[in-house]
């Protein structure tokens, strides 16, 4: 496919855009349906477009065509296949391309599912769409475009950059974009109901499961993300509070505040116009964090070749959606009413602390990421906020809502009784605190911190178990009948037990990872063996291999039980990629159970020895793990029949072939 | 309590926790923030011992030193001043002579500066920030 056809289709997207940001919106105005109708096909076919332009960049990809500048820059023609495709999104244009393509995709599923919303809304909310796609892909095609030509054409290409030659960017981008643009459509719904000054039932119904779908995918893709940069990078480490990180952090607690208060609204009619205006902060935290990712204003991994222009203008285009719509709650947040009046000990009121909690930790991360851009812009000094910053402030301020989230699901709505549910979680304390003084005995003797957060982990699981326990009557009624009435549980609180045990999850991992975690760094030479955590390492040979596009030196490990029991080799080696001349560690690890054990190589000493850094990384994978069951949770929930009742769900089958196409 | 009392109650618990966060973030701010140098700003800002910061600059040619294990000696420079770092670790993978690099730690009794993180780039293209923008300004900057 002509690599110009992709243009071509991607400036016909940016004229439909124009079309899509105005004309249905004047419709609405106008009361008028003709106008209003445009909005469905021009959504359809913006992404049918822009679908079509990102196939002619992907083509170009996989016939290595080097007469295209981004081809050339950025692929190889003796890359794998799999890398060949990734790498369409392996750097800026092709990344942005991707940006767009997953914003159309969402506005032509809201053009589909939304054919039963009131006429009106669907314009407005499709119309905000076309304003927020109109933005980034004149951004494109004005200052990184993926298509621009070479001549004349180059024999090869200069290699996508050795680190991004995984699978977790297969995964990763992809997933980490349906999250954040996902959000995208909280607030489209959030600004045509400011535009209309009307809040009702089909709204809440609508902007809840779009933001639990975008907050799976986000979930998913932050903890891909974090194991890929653990296995990758070589360090070990599983979260960096790196500036690109807390980017996507960012949305990502936004969004989970957004979750629950669209739950009050939706149930209660309560916080109307906090749920809006927490739509527009979780959006505008997402184009924040594009904008940090893509100007190359901080210094990041994720930073490609850098270029002013496009800073400028990314924050341009964050300038006018933040301040314009922040200007329209103000203007127009007072004409939407409020209901639903509630105690503060009720489940209204767990949720409002939940948020209050939430949004607090988002601000102190926030000020971390942004404080050493503002005062690099006041005083000139180049400072930085590492994780010292972090875990002082966010820490601190998460450990309260981790402790008190079993009480939310379990407290009754309008008003509960704290006493009633504090009995009812009697076992799951009990059962944490066992769990907390087994770490304290088996584990590690010296530190209780270590102790108490594991505790602090079981409790959320147990609760999360509890809740099921509780709203199935088990102990109560016969089991047959709590069996039955556990089947009939509504999905969405199956979701929320999932979500929260899989928080618990992610917090034993984390708790144990920072604080039993074992280090060995020795300089070995082939035959030596090192102990460590109970587990013998012998470095049995180092060898030269050829890789595709690569050559390496691989160092195998034989690892033993100290007791003798053989348990296989570990791999890990130095590698170098030809294309970019660039050196790379490759990781050995060996998953023992729901624990790893990291072997990383560094460079030869004097002597002729290789300096090799062990790690026994305790109970690691649930902090992945915890990130997969919380996805599952998020997935549940939207199962949930209670959410397509009212909400349009028409034509099963024409929206699997949708979605087969994307 | 009567409602009015309650609603007080409720708001003076969100104003303390408010409070408290934003006392956490201002102390934090204050304690865990580390200035960025080169070698030749140590006289300009002289450093105390102990105080954290980030030193960057190019790894000065043939400084590099190893010594038994992990440890390594390489000097850091601007084209003008240099200093000594120590370190022990695993350097990362572009670690090399000449090539732009940024470590945290700090200078221990006897001046000499003990780095417990190296970074360097990711990439050919990237240099970490700080020291590309200070390069630039001493006017020893080398577009390559």
């Amino acid at each position: 496919m002509s690599i110009e056809l992709g243009h071509f289709a991607l400036v016909l997207a940016f004229a439909l855009a124009l079309v899509q940001m105005s004309v249905p919106i004047i419709g609405a105005q106008l009361r008028n349906e003709t106008l209003m109708r445009v909005a469905e096909p021009a959504a359809i076919t913006s992404f049918m477009l822009v679908a079509l332009s990102f196939m002619a960049l992907t083509s170009a990809y996989i016939q290595s065509d080097f007469s295209v500048l981004n081809v050339w820059e950025n692929s190889h023609s003796a890359k794998p296949m799999l890398f060949k495709i990734t790498g369409t999104w392996g750097n800026h244009e092709g990344s942005m391309l991707l940006w767009v393509l997953i914003l159309v995709f969402f506005g032509a599923l809201v053009a589909f599912f939304g054919r039963n919303l009131p006429l009106s809304l669907r314009a407005n909310v499709l119309g905000v769409q076309g304003a927020i796609s109109c933005a980034f892909i004149i951004f494109i095609l004005a200052t990184s475009n993926p298509f621009a030509r070479l001549d004349p054409a180059p024999i090869e290409g200069r290699d996508l950059n050795p680190i991004l030659q995984d699978i977790g960017l297969a995964i990763h981008p992809p997933l980490l974009y349906l999250g954040y643009v996902g959000f995208s459509i909280a607030f489209s719904f959030a600004i045509a109901a400011l535009i209309e000054g009307r809040l009702d039932a089909a709204w809440a119904r609508w902007v809840r499961p779009w933001t639990l779908a975008a907050w799976t995918f986000l979930t998913g893709g932050i903890a891909m993300g974090s194991y890929w940069a653990y296995y990758e990078l070589g360090w070990g480490g599983f979260w960096f509070w790196d500036p690109v990180e807390n980017a996507s952090l960012l949305p990502w607690l936004g969004g989970t505040a957004l979750l629950h208060s669209a739950l009050v609204m939706e149930k209660r009619s309560a916080l109307k116009i906090w749920t809006v205006l927490l739509a527009i902060l979780t959006f505008s935290l997402s184009l924040l964090g594009t904008f940090l990712v893509r100007s190359g204003v901080l210094t990041s991994v994720h930073a490609f070749a850098t270029d002013p222009a496009r800073g400028v203008f990314i924050l341009g285009i964050l300038v006018l959606f933040i301040g314009g719509s922040l200007a329209l709650f103000a203007w127009r947040a007072a004409t939407l009413t409020s209901g639903g009046l509630f105690q503060p000990v009720s489940r209204e009121g767990a949720l409002v602390l939940n948020n209050l909690i939430l949004t607090t930790a988002t601000a102190t991360v926030l000020i971390g990421t942004l404080y050493p851009l503002l005062v690099e812009a006041v005083t000139g000094d180049k400072i930085s906020v590492g994780a010292p910053f972090f875990n002082l402030t966010f820490g601190p301020l998460i450990l309260p809502l981790l402790a008190i989230v079993p009480f939310g699901p379990l407290l009754a709505w309008k008003r509960g009784d704290l006493w009633a549910v504090s009995q009812r979680l009697i076992w799951a304390f009990g059962g944490a605190l066992a769990v907390a003084l087994l770490a304290l005995v088996l584990v590690d003797r010296t530190s209780v911190l270590a102790a108490l957060g594991i505790g602090l982990g079981a409790w959320l699981v147990l609760g999360a178990m509890t809740d099921l326990v509780i709203k199935s009557g088990l102990g109560k009624v016969a089991p047959s009948v709590a069996f039955s009435r556990f089947k009939g549980l509504p999905r969405s609180v199956f979701g929320t037990a999932l979500a929260h045990a899989g928080l618990g999850l992610t917090t034993i991992g984390i708790v144990a990872v920072t604080t039993l975690e074992t280090e060995r760094i020795v300089a070995m030479e082939p035959g030596e063996v090192v102990e460590i955590h109970g587990y013998n390492l012998r470095f049995d040979s180092f060898r030269p291999f050829t890789g595709p596009n690569y050559t390496e030196d691989q160092a195998r490990f034989v690892l033993t039980r100290v007791t003798g029991r053989q348990l296989g080799e570990i791999v890990s080696s130095k590698r170098f990629y030809t294309a970019r001349q660039m050196p790379t560690t490759e990781a050995g690890i060996r998953t023992l159970g729901v624990s790893q054990l990291y072997v990383s190589l560094g460079d030869q000493t004097p002597n002729g020895k290789i300096v090799v850094r062990i790690w026994w990384k305790p109970m690691v994978t649930l902090i992945w793990l915890g990130a997969l069951v919380m996805m599952i949770g998020g997935t549940v929930s939207l199962l949930d029949r209670r959410l397509r009742i009212g909400a349009p769900m028409p034509r099963k089958k024409a929206a699997l072939a949708q979605g087969g196409q994307a | 309590m009567t409602r009015k009392q309650k609603r007080l109650a409720v708001i003076a618990g969100a104003i303390g926790f408010l409070g408290l966060a934003t006392g956490l973030t201002l102390y934090a701010l204050g304690e865990q923030t580390s200035y960025f140098y080169m070698p030749g700003d140590l006289e300009e800002r002289p450093v105390a011992a102990g105080q954290r910061i980030r030193l960057g600059g190019l790894v000065e040619k043939g400084s590099i030193q190893r010594g038994d294990d992990t440890y390594v000696r390489f000097a850091v420079t601007d084209g003008t001043e240099s200093v000594a770092v120590q370190y022990s670790g695993i350097l990362p993978d572009l670690f090399r002579e000449e090539q732009g690099v940024v470590t945290e730690g700090a200078f221990d009794q006897n001046r000499n500066f003990v780095a417990d993180t190296v970074l360097a780039k990711h990439d050919e293209n990237y240099m970490p920030r700080e020291v590309a923008d200070s390069l630039k300004e001493k006017g020893v900057w080398k577009e390559d």
